[in-house]
């Protein structure tokens, strides 16, 4: 299973699910990452996490181990 | 009557601009009930019958964080008349999700698309007409930040509230979940508020703990509801939370492909993110962080020519509560004639003490401004972003750096700046660790001891420092380990934001409001205390009567010093040197300076003491061994902050309880670390035997170690929203 953690910087992955359960997962879907969202992976922080992404027109953060569930395709 | 209009949106979409044009000055700020979650409500500027409720800046009404069940207990049991609904015109994506949950409510709403001089300057469209029909309510612009629009927008919402006029709810979701959805209604009527029959449905569906606890319905209908549930997820394949998400998400862009129109390509850089190119950069992004620290520490509480702060409160200090007012009480005192206890009670007590408290308002006034701005622009996010890693750690969030910076030049706004961290428990560990850091006022106790004992070794400011931050991070281990503050790291899905710039009504009201909440204290605590240690100090038993004293060394406040000493007595504080440094970590508590002051007072130095007390140096130098003087510096830097600090710990914490806590955290730990200095490292100098407190200390060594390292048995339990 690919993630969102895996994907490489500068690259847009496509959302196929939200893992996870409880207030993580649906603070991730509120923020608009649901199924079939593209997502464009801006940058990751200096220390090396966590990530940024471009999701529905706005920029969002979130730490990697957040990102490992969200699964993803090219 | 009186009309009740709710204003909602999302953080960052300029609702608090919105709500301070819409009332003025007509604001009144208090706490929603049970939770530190600041409410704010006020009147509408010209419509007296009129109260705007200002919701918190929240995403979604899911029942995770306390600002989304404060609003959305607000929205169900209040009844509000209307909903102004201020969306991001930049963002209106995202920004609608929050649109079509308020909707399922059904109070009357007004959409107001903030930012539109952006919007228009991107050369972007928002069809206003289409995106009102397509979500079935009235749509207004406006740009909060110029001023345009607001009263428009107003006078809309209270024309509904007045009408109650409700709009058309759009379909938002497909046939199989209104079908679920129908079924789950027909089951609850009769049951639930019947006005809120459709967002008791949704969220019954969504299996929404608290909507549950709170219909509290029979196990029977339970099972029903949840027969119907599990066949539509069945059919859509997912999760009913899932499913709700995504066609809310799935309608907004079929709103928004009708009725926006985006000229810049996907994935074009804005302004915003080629600044992020640079100021969160991989290389650059720490080096400006510290440039930024710097900058605002320089201006605030640096020596340099444009340190503002410094200057102003160098003033204030000397000048203003040095000369003027003492000068002016002594002039009225004097022409009234009154008796030399109340003169020296109001001189030397309320004049002294408040002044010297008040002495600092310029610095934290400047503080104040730097931050709202850092936090108006936009940067505290990305601050979080570069500095999570490390933080997290220790239990602190990525913006736990900000109030550490700032409490090394004082503790009180230090400890305020944590308001900017959102979630509580973060809040909460970055308010009980921040006193440590060493702040400016506890400078000069390192001075005294580092000149009087160490030689005047730079080694001993340096270590100070190391202690302090030491202290903040094993702290932060050993409290998130605690139940009440344990559970996983918050989730950190956090938006950046685009920069604007800040808006200069925001942040002189909210520089105002930190400034004021300082005098306030500074007026009560620190009045009260300043009251009662003057009297401790200048009142003594002289041969069985009770009298005024001028020798500090007979007063109320050496007896005391004297009859709880021996408390002190693990440190090392023992023999004659006992009772002064009981009394000196007593006076401490008005403001840290004092420690110094009250040395050269007890060691009967009559002249003006310098700031680091040199003239007093020898004396120290014979009572105080290097040990015992490292562990006496050790407990006043780690121990109880000033009453100034507590009092700002008390305005965060918004309890008593936690307030408590905190400082008999801190006076425990540097009770403990201080003894484990001084058993341990005495053995060496000859300064400690070895004895029941060498065991002692040696166990406290390993219960620090073990709260430290020890697993954290509530690492994988939710955090829990405590409302």
């Amino acid at each position: 299973m690919k993630t969102l953690k895996d994907a490489k910087i500068g690259q847009t992955v496509v959302v196929a699910k939200v893992w996870g359960e409880g207030a993580v997962r649906r603070r991730i879907m509120d923020m608009g990452i649901t199924k079939n969202v593209e997502v464009f992976v801006r940058k990751v922080a200096p220390l090396g996490d966590p990530i940024e992404v471009n999701v529905r027109g706005y920029e969002l953060s979130l730490r990697k181990a957040d990102a490992e569930m969200i699964e993803v395709y090219e | 009557m009186q009309y009740r209009i709710a204003l909602a949106g999302n953080p960052n979409s300029g609702k608090t601009t919105l709500f301070n044009m819409l009332t003025g000055s007509n604001q009144y700020v208090g706490n929603w009930p049970g939770v530190t979650v600041e409410k704010k409500e006020g009147v509408l500027k010209g419509h007296p019958d009129v109260i705007i409720q200002d919701l918190p800046g929240i995403y979604s009404l899911s029942p995770y964080s306390p600002e989304e069940l404060v609003s959305r207990r607000y929205l169900v049991n209040d009844h509000p008349d209307a909903v102004l609904n201020i969306v991001d015109g930049t963002n209106i994506e995202r920004n609608l999700y929050l649109t079509t949950q308020l909707m399922d409510l059904g109070h009357p709403i007004v959409l107001a698309v903030n930012m539109i001089d952006l919007v228009r300057k991107n050369g972007d469209t928002i069809d206003l007409e289409k995106l009102g029909k397509a979500l079935g309510c009235q749509c207004v612009e406006l740009s909060a930040l110029k001023g345009e629009g607001y009263q428009e927008a107003a006078e809309k919402a209270v024309e509904l509230a007045k009408n109650h006029t409700h709009g058309e709810r759009p379909h938002v979701f497909n046939g199989s979940v209104e079908h679920a959805l129908a079924h789950i209604e027909e089951s609850i009527e009769g049951k639930v508020d019947a006005n809120y029959l459709r967002w008791y449905a949704i969220k019954l569906f969504e299996r929404d703990e608290r909507v549950r606890e709170e219909v509290n319905l029979d196990s029977e209908v339970m099972d029903h509801l949840e027969k119907h549930i599990t066949d539509c997820e069945r059919e859509m394949d997912d999760d009913a939370e899932s499913i709700i998400a995504d066609q809310r998400y799935t309608y907004i862009e079929q709103v928004i492909r009708k009725a926006v129109k985006k000229k810049a390509a996907k994935n074009a850089l804005t302004t915003s993110d080629k600044i992020d190119r640079i100021v969160t950069n991989r290389i650059l992004a720490i080096p400006i962080f510290v440039c930024v620290m710097f900058l605002m520490y320089a201006i605030a509480m640096g020596s340099f020519p444009f340190s503002i702060g410094t200057i102003a409160t160098d003033w204030a200090n000397d000048v203003l509560f040095g000369q003027w007012i003492p000068g002016l009480f002594d002039w009225i005192l004097t022409s009234l004639g009154v008796s030399g206890w109340l003169y020296g009670l109001v001189m030397d007590g309320i004049v002294a003490g408040v002044g010297a408290v008040l002495g600092f308002v310029p610095q934290i006034l400047v503080l104040s401004l730097l931050l709202s701005i850092l936090e108006d622009v936009g940067y505290m996010s990305r601050v979080a972003f570069i500095m999570d890693r490390i933080l997290r750690k220790f239990g602190l969030s990525g913006k736990s750096i900000i109030p550490m910076v700032v409490a090394t030049g004082c503790g009180v706004p230090g400890i305020l700046a944590s308001r900017t961290i959102e979630q509580e428990r973060d809040r909460k560990i970055t308010v009980m660790t921040t006193g440590f850091i060493p702040c400016g006022a506890k400078m000069p106790i390192v001075g005294l001891f580092a000149g009087a004992v160490f030689g005047n070794s730079p080694l001993v400011a340096t270590s100070a420092f190391f202690i302090g931050v030491a202290a903040v991070v094993v702290s932060g281990v050993i409290l998130k380990k605690f139940k009440s503050l344990a559970g996983k790291p918050a989730p950190f899905v956090m938006e950046m934001p685009a920069y604007h710039l800040p808006s200069l009504r925001n942040v002189a009201r909210a520089t105002g409001q930190r400034g004021w909440d300082f005098v306030h204290r500074a007026t009560t605590v620190v009045l009260l205390s300043s009251i009662v240690l003057w009297f401790l100090q200048s009142y003594g038993i002289v041969d069985g009567v009770f009298q005024a004293v001028e020798d500090n060394n007979i007063s109320l406040l050496a007896d005391i010093g004297k009859a709880i000493a021996w408390i002190f007595y693990p440190l090392g504080w023992m023999g004659d040197m006992a009772w002064k440094a009981t009394v000196a970590t007593f006076t401490g508590l008005i403001a840290k300076e004092q420690v110094v002051m009250t040395f050269g007072t007890l060691y009967h130095y009559a002249g003006e003491l310098s700031e680091s007390g040199n003239e007093i140096w020898g004396l120290i130098a014979q009572d105080f061994g290097p040990v015992r003087a490292y562990s006496f510096m050790i407990f006043n830097l780690l121990c109880a902050p000033c009453f100034a600090a507590i009092g700002a710990i008390k305005r965060e914490m918004h309890d008593g309880k936690w307030t408590a806590a905190t400082i008999a955290y801190m006076c425990l730990f540097a009770y403990a670390v201080s003894m484990i200095v001084f058993q341990l490292a005495g053995l060496f100098t000859g300064e400690a035997t070895f004895g029941i407190f060498t065991i002692l200390a040696l166990v406290l060594l390993a219960g620090l170690i073990y709260l430290t390292v020890r697993k954290n048995k509530y690492a994988d339990t939710q955090v829990k929203v405590g409302v």
